[in-house]
């Protein structure tokens, strides 16, 4: 099957299994470019199994699954890594190298890269984008921290500062705001619309939150300082609702609300 | 039927697929020589002291037994020879294993079972690296190199605990005899013999704990889990390989 240049991730039919049960079950949707999706779902519903198999970390057992147009689901390790460049994740829990410095963190992929390209990015040049992308989540003065000396927030932040790094045209998030409070919680969506806003990517964002969805469906990041201001005009923000697998919602804000399904219904709130 | 075989032989076939994997990266790009040093440092340098400590009491404490039976027969001149052979054939190779895989194959298990439960390994792989290539290879390379050297040193210093108990405390025997009967009681099989031993043994320990690390599942129960298959499998894999290759050198005419 072909698919149009402008998608920037393509599911067709995909499923995946964990001892003969699908946790992923046959979920298709397309990620067009410039667009942001909001994964809903409760816990083990398969959302982080999803944003993994979207990066060839996980295989799947049956479907397809297309990054930038290119079909990866056989794709060899190897050759996955030229594919993943394109594309930032921060994981659940930030999976932060806990033997390596904040500094050293964010700048593993700027180094990886170099170091597959042979292009020998100047160090110089690796440190100033490192700084940049620290000083963007505003964590510029914590280069020699290691993780494990960071708050929640902050080791969050960090892993936002690391998937942006290298700015890929697509970031996955799996559940950005899990288990902060409401005003980290908002400050780490504000990065995410700023982040959108700024570099024009698109995205995946799993969450608990609706309203981590709502920001992004209706909000604009403002200039530089990265306050959030009313955008009601805005289309480009697709949600979705997982369940056992199954994909069981995809649409807008308005369709979300007026879903008269009773699991959809649950993860809205007015 | 044979259903409850599949789950064993399906892991001996990942740990075959590691292991082919960890030994192709030895000579492949990119390499972290730094990541071996550092390993090198944690498995050699940190060893040191414990392997010194049973190595001195080993050799010493063979001394003793031997000193007993040996002068039955009147041959307590021979302790040196007896303190040398098992010390370099047997103890030091397979006591100094046993140690490092108490100490480390259970702490690479654990170090890499908590990457791969805090989704680290996932990340690594996410921002382009093997982790593999990052994280077994050096380790089979340092563990590897650092065993034998770590074997040498014990079976000296068994020898110089042996030294001590014979003659200096039981005085069975002059110093000139004991480090002569020692020394030539070894052939140039027996040295082979105890470095092959440890470089064998070096790979199956870095191999077993990075296997049971990068396995390791569900949470930090899971590390616990693991370490502890770590330190076991390999313990026993070290007896089994021993018996292995005692048995290749046994059957093997003298050179
Ligand atoms: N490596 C694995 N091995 C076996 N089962 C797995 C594995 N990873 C995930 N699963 C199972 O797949 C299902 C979906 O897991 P997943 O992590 O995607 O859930 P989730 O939607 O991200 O949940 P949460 O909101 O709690 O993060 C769960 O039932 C989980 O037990
Ligand atoms: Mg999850």
């Amino acid at each position: 099957m072909a698919s149009a240049s402008t998608d920037v991730l393509r599911f067709d039919n995909v499923t995946v299994r964990f001892d003969e049960q699908p946790v992923v079950d046959r979920v298709s949707f397309v990620l067009g470019a410039g667009e942001s999706r909001i994964v809903l779902g409760e816990a083990g519903a398969g959302k982080t199994v999803l944003l993994k198999t979207a990066l060839g970390l996980i295989r799947p057992d049956a479907g397809r699954v297309y990054l930038f147009g290119r079909d990866i689901t056989d794709l060899k390790e190897k050759e996955l890594f030229a594919v993943r460049q394109q594309v930032g994740i921060l994981f659940q829990e930030g999976a932060l190298f806990d033997s390596q410095t904040v500094e050293e963190n964010v700048a593993y992929p700027l180094l990886n890269q170099a170091k597959r390209s042979l292009s020998r990015d100047d160090i110089d040049g690796i440190e100033n984008k490192v700084l940049r992308a620290l000083e963007f989540v505003e964590l510029g003065h914590t280069l020699e921290k290691f993780p494990s000396e960071l708050s929640g927030g902050m080791r969050r932040r960090v892993g936002i500062a690391r998937a942006t790094v290298t700015e890929p045209p697509l970031v996955l998030y799996d559940s950005p705001t899990a288990g902060l409070d409401p005003i980290t919680a908002n400050t780490i969506m504000a990065l995410l619309v700023k982040e959108r806003d700024i570099r024009n990517t698109s995205s995946i964002v799993v969450t608990h939150r609706y309203q981590d969805g709502q920001i992004m469906a209706n909000f604009r990041s403002d200039g530089a300082d990265g306050k959030l201001v009313p955008d009601p005009g805005r289309t480009d923000t697709v949600f979705m609702v997982m369940r056992e697998g199954r994909l069981i919602f995809e649409g807008s804000q308005k369709e979300l609300e007026a879903s008269p399904d009773a699991y959809v219904r649950k993860f809205v709130r007015r | 039927m044979l259903d409850f075989l599949k789950k064993p032989i399906q892991s001996l076939q990942d740990f075959v697929i590691l292991a082919g994997k960890a030994v192709r990266n030895v000579v492949r790009k990119p390499h972290y020589f730094d990541d071996i040093a550092i390993q090198a440092d944690v498995i050699g340098v940190g060893s040191l002291p414990i392997v010194v400590l049973t190595g001195f009491f080993s050799g010493a404490v063979m001394a003793l037994q031997m000193s007993k039976a040996l002068s039955q027969y009147g041959a307590s001149g021979q302790v040196g020879q007896i303190v040398s052979i098992t010390l370099v054939r047997e103890l030091g190779p397979v006591l100094t294993a046993l140690l490092v895989s108490g100490r480390n194959a259970s702490g690479i298990a654990s170090e890499l079972g908590s990457m791969k439960v805090t989704e680290q390994i996932d990340a690594m792989r996410a921002l382009g690296t093997d982790p593999v290539q990052k994280l077994v290879t050096p380790r089979l390379i340092a563990t590897s190199a650092m065993l034998p050297i770590l074997t040498i040193l014990s079976d000296f210093i068994g020898l110089f605990g042996g030294y001590l108990m014979a003659c200096v405390l039981l005085k069975l025997t002059t110093s000139t005899q004991y480090w002569t009967t020692a020394y030539r009681a070894l052939d140039f099989q027996d040295v082979v013999q105890g470095l092959a031993k440890p470089f064998i043994f070096g790979i199956i320990i870095a191999l077993v704990g990075c296997f049971e690390g990068l396995r390791t599942s569900g949470g930090t129960q899971g590390v616990g889990r693991a370490t502890t298959a770590a330190v076991v499998t390999a313990s026993v894999w070290v007896f089994v390989i021993d018996l292995i290759i005692t048995q290749i050198f046994v059957s093997m005419p003298a050179w």
